[in-house]
């Protein structure tokens, strides 16, 4: 049912998608390399733990909340794949990191 | 929040009640508010304020457990103590001075308020790092939160059960005497009643002039700060910072003069907000703040409640305080049967507003 349109631009980027290389296009977004990986839910819910997907594409819902990079509960709508980025799902509730030395204490 | 609880509470011990209300535009502080059921501040100056505070947290547990039953609706009460943070000497010895001095006002049984370290602090949550400018804190272990939305939900779903019947479609124009009782004038058309109870928060002044009520009230506006969902770190409410049960951390609030009910926000209330979080708790640095909105409190000149029975129009009653959360729950089973006796009793004389008179004479 999911099928990429053309990108005119072509070229290719290998993202990190839960552990698994997975080639997708320079314009694609985060989002996008999840769903082509076929990795079905891309995070669960912290209230109900229930599994969820990117729904509206475009920054509105927070259904495509994953770990970017490292980096808790991004929008993965919102991010333009890298060479290399490491995309995983975000499960439960983000974790509180300890703030780095340079932080406001 | 007040006159859903009210009616409520008159709602089941028999009355008929019907509740005229303004629907979604109204300016509802409930719909705003951090929801805190909060003891350790109430009072300072009027004792019987800090007494009916202590009543209400008391009554909380039973109160949340009979809405639950009857209606499936969980306000997500939790009263695990909570804490007032100081940061810097100065705090601290001001927060010192403050529960020392309500604590000589009342019996040592109504707030039960300690100071502790940051030691002693830190142990109590052991999940939130605190900055190194929190010194320490006031504790009170009757202290706790509910979700406001969900006790609203709660109580007009009780209502519902209780047999009150509800018009958001009905704003009272005017009111005035009818016979022996009142009628209102809304767009709805006309109510009559026996007695009237005006709890329209920020809408009082207008009604309570009508029926020979006095509502000094001023609106005070209140931003608050709200952070997308995280593990749980707080075990109770901290210095203004609360977890709700989804995970996201509420950080309220200012205190702002407001001339006019504006409720709009404002940069730089988000800073100040968002600069003391970071000093409590540092770790917070990288997380998302989702959203920011500002509600408007409900403040008598003294900041403490008001429950006033018309001298010129016995059966018409005022009520409204700041604390309708905290006080939902003794408003519902206490002040309601109150309202229910031929003359509002004398132990509720303390929170008539001719106290502002002689405030004023002083
Ligand atoms: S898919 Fe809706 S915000 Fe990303």
């Amino acid at each position: 049912m999911l099928r990429k349109l053309p990108d005119p631009a072509g070229g290719v980027v290998t993202v990190i998608v839960e552990g698994r290389p997975c080639e997708v296009g320079p314009n694609d977004t985060a989002a996008a390399a999840a769903l082509l990986a076929g990795i079905g839910h891309t995070r669960t819910s912290p209230v109900t733990g229930e599994p969820r997907a990117p729904f509206c594409m475009m920054g509105v819902c927070h259904e495509c909340l994953m770990v970017i990079d490292g980096v808790p509960s991004r929008q993965a709508c919102l991010v333009t794949v890298r060479e290399g980025m490491r995309i995983d799902r975000q499960v439960g509730p983000r974790a509180l990191q300890p703030a780095g030395a340079d932080a406001h204490v | 929040m007040v006159g859903a609880a009210i009616a409520y509470g008159l709602g089941k011990r028999g009355a008929r009640v019907v509740v005229l209300d303004e629907g979604d535009t109204a300016v509802r502080a409930a719909r705003v508010n951090l929801g805190l059921v909060w003891l350790q501040s109430k009072g300072d100056g009027m004792p019987d304020y800090g007494r009916w505070s202590r009543r209400s947290v008391d009554l909380w547990p039973a109160f949340d457990a009979e809405l639950r039953e009857l209606t499936g609706v969980a306000t997500e009460l939790e009263q695990n103590g909570g804490v007032t943070l100081c940061l810097g000497e100065e705090e601290l010895e001001e927060r010192a001075r403050t529960i020392r001095r309500m604590h000589n006002q009342v019996e040592p049984w109504v707030y039960e308020t300690e100071m502790i370290d940051r030691r002693h602090l830190q142990s109590l949550m052991p999940k939130a790092r605190l900055g190194r400018d929190v010194v320490g804190a006031s504790w009170c272990p009757h202290d706790g939160i509910s979700n406001p939305l969900r006790t609203l939900q709660a109580m007009h779903a009780g209502m519902k059960r209780v047999g009150v019947a509800y018009r958001p479609d009905a704003p009272v124009r005017s009111i005035g005497r009818d016979g022996a009782g009142f009628a209102a004038q809304t767009p709805a058309g006309t109510f009559r009643a026996a007695k009237v109870v005006v709890a329209a928060g920020h809408g009082i002044p207008a009604l309570a002039a009508q029926l020979g009520l006095q509502a000094p009230i001023r609106p005070e506006r209140g931003q608050l700060l709200v952070t997308e969902r995280m593990e749980r770190i707080l075990p109770f409410p901290a210095g203004g910072l609360r977890q709700t049960a989804d995970g996201t951390i509420m950080i309220g609030s200012t205190r702002e003069k407001v001339s006019s009910l504006d409720t709009r926000t404002t940069t730089a209330s988000a800073i100040t907000l968002a600069k003391r979080a970071l000093r409590i708790l540092p770790d917070l640095v990288d997380i998302r703040i989702v959203r920011s909105w500002a509600g408007l409190r409900v403040l008598a000149p003294d900041g403490f409640p008001v429950y006033q029975e018309s001298e010129s129009h016995p059966g018409a009653y005022a009520t409204f305080c700041h604390s309708g959360n905290t006080l939902a729950a003794v408003h519902a089973e206490e002040l309601a049967p109150a309202l229910l006796e031929p003359r509002l009793p004398d132990r509720l004389a303390v929170f008539h507003p001719r106290r502002f008179e002689t405030m004023q004479a002083a």
